[in-house]
């Protein structure tokens, strides 16, 4: 069973090989005179400055958070109303407790002040 | 679904939605009144548990057979709500003492008990995943409590990474045991492996998955790096309820799907066992010598009991041991859980501002000053090491006896030796407290008091009569097969 997979491995095997031929050559070949410029991460682009471990307002976050919550209340939804019919009395008691159960997290956000922007 | 499906896992609706209901009233009880969150909860938990106790160990199936609700959960529902109760009672002051109380920590409490329950009624492996996430995604939440304390944020997001990865081992595990037989319900599984149809290979690697999943989250060696940093990290409440109701949810799970799924399995499955067992024994009890940090030792100590467990799990797949491994293993579960939340009683009190009193050396003279105090953590580290006139005694001898009828002598041996390197450290906390001059500050609290004295009460009364307490854990297993 698994000789059927031996051609994966000469390809993996080929792969790692032809990398391997391809790095050594540029490496013992190739001419290597470094300046300050070259050794930056971008070499091309702006300058950088301040610190790289600057602190960045997260605010956003809870608004991303909450869209997750009508995200979701959406994927349910959609593929219940299509099939709203057959379902009956109980697919919509089900539905309004589900909903009720999202809108709790939501009325827990907003009161938590998740809504305010300054 | 009907109204009878609801009916069946009644407890379980009633529990998750009194959680949102807390959760929602919290928002308009004043900052300096949190003591009513908690009261709700702790109201909502007594509850549950009368609803639990009078449904009773009838077997039942509800929502198409994926939820199946047996003696085997009644056991283990009693475990976790009394679980919940002791956390409550040991959050409450602390949360207050350390200037962390917010009321979102009860809700989550809630939470996380739901998951456990769902746990125990789990007969279909989504139900099973669906379940580790609510009880684990709460739990991680509840170890970065303290969120402005850097050790505790640490611990969250440990136990975050290593569980959202054990999370997706299980999960693999599930994937494939669908593709071996196109069930992912348990009685299917166990239909296509009576059948011998199936891809065997695949059995064998989803099992072993689902093992190693597991085996993250009851902390089992070598799946254990994370359990000491998380444990010293979070909030000391977090950290006994998370190490006794995840561990028990963990090792329902590793029951209900191995007993019943996987026992052909067991010529290729019961030498990892062995080993891991072993291992586990070994790597927690000798770890825990070293720790000066009493958080630490627990941590330890709480691997090495999982080694104990699982050793008794070792002989699951021999029919004729297998519902005793199970009672021995439900017993000791409780000396466990009872005993657990003693000692991180005793250590709530002890623990001041700033992570301090939390050393082993701190302990000194707690004997002396606080007999009642000193007396209850004695009693709750010689269960732990497996005294005699003590429920842990009982446990580790049933623990022990399975696993020789099992056939399994040789790791009984190993078993009953690294119990006597145990004795070493857990009797040092009890040298330490009474041979040794100190004045340790107590920050008394009748909740916790409580705790630790009932449960010391408990431990050494129960032990009287362990016989009708594995009568009970005897009868949870015979409803489970």
């Amino acid at each position: 069973m698994l000789v059927e997979y031996i051609p994966l491995l000469i390809i993996f095997l080929l792969a790692f090989f032809v990398a391997l031929v391809v790095q050594g050559l540029g490496a013992g070949f190739g001419p290597r005179r470094p300046t300050e410029r070259k050794g930056q991460p971008y070499e091309s682009g702006m300058v950088p400055y301040g610190p790289g471990t600057r602190r960045i307002s997260v605010r956003y976050y809870l608004v991303a958070v909450l869209f997750i919550l009508f995200d979701i209340e959406a994927i349910f939804i959609l593929p219940w109303a299509v099939v709203y019919r057959d379902l009956g009395v109980s697919g919509l008691v089900l539905m309004i407790v589900f909903i009720f159960i999202l809108e709790a997290a939501f009325v827990y956000a907003w009161k938590k002040g998740a809504l305010e922007w300054e | 679904m009907t109204i009878n499906d609801l009916n069946t896992i009644l407890p379980l609706v009633v529990l998750a939605g009194w959680s949102v209901v807390v959760l929602l009233a919290d928002l308009w009880i004043p900052k300096d009144r949190k003591g009513w969150t908690a009261a709700l909860s702790a109201v909502g938990l007594v509850v549950v548990l009368g609803l639990t106790l009078a449904r009773g160990g009838t077997v039942q199936k509800a929502f198409f057979g994926t939820v199946l609700v047996d003696g085997f959960a009644l056991y283990l529902d009693i475990i976790f709500l009394v679980g919940g109760l002791a956390g409550i009672a040991l959050a409450y002051d602390y949360l207050k003492r350390m200037e962390l109380e917010r009321g979102e920590y009860y809700p989550l409490l809630l939470i996380a008990i739901s998951g456990m329950m769902l746990m125990t009624y789990a007969n279909d492996l989504i139900i099973v995943f669906l379940a580790l996430e609510l009880l684990s995604l709460p739990l991680y939440i509840m170890a970065g409590f303290a969120r402005f304390n850097l050790q505790s944020e640490e611990a969250a997001l440990k136990y975050f990474l290593l569980g959202s990865f054990a999370s997706g081992l299980v999960l693999y595990g599930v994937a494939l045991l669908f593709g071996a037989s196109g069930h992912t319900d348990l009685p299917g599984l166990v239909n296509t492996m009576r059948a011998g149809t199936g891809n065997q290979a695949l059995f064998l690697f989803g099992a072993a998955l689902l093992l190693v999943g597991f085996s993250f989250k009851t902390g089992i060696v070598p799946f254990h790096m994370w359990m000491p940093d998380v444990y010293q990290g979070a909030p000391s409440p977090a950290t006994a309820f998370m190490s006794v109701g995840a561990k028990a949810a963990g090792f329902a799970a590793l029951m209900r799907v191995f007993v019943t799924v996987f026992p052909s399995l067991s010529d290729d499955l019961t030498p990892i066992l062995w080993a891991l067992a072993a291992i586990t024994m070994v790597v927690g009890n000798v770890l825990a010598i070293s720790q000066k940090n009493i958080k630490r030792l627990l941590a330890y100590s709480s691997i090495a009991q999982s080694g104990y467990l699982l050793m008794a799990f070792v002989p699951y797949a021999n029919a004729e041991v297998s519902s005793d491994s199970i009672a021995a293993m439900l017993f000791y579960l409780l000396a466990y859980t009872l005993t657990t939340f003693g000692a991180w009683a005793v250590i709530i009190q002890m623990e001041q501002q700033e992570r301090r009193g939390l050393e082993v050396a701190d302990y000194a003279g707690l004997g002396k000053r606080h007999p009642w105090l000193g007396l209850a953590m004695t009693i709750f580290m010689l269960s732990f090491t497996g005294v005699p006139l003590t429920l842990g005694f009982w446990g580790k001898f049933y623990l022990f006896s399975t696993a020789v009828e099992g056939g399994f002598v040789g790791l009984a041996l190993i078993g009953l030796l690294t119990s006597v390197v145990s004795a070493f450290y857990y009797l040092r906390v009890v040298v330490v407290m009474y041979m040794q001059p100190g004045d340790p500050p107590v920050k008394q609290n009748r909740w916790v008091n409580l705790t630790a004295l009932l449960a010391a009460a408990v431990v050494v009364g129960l032990a009287f009569i362990p016989g009708s307490v594995l009568d009970l854990a005897l009868q949870a297993v015979l409803q489970l097969q």
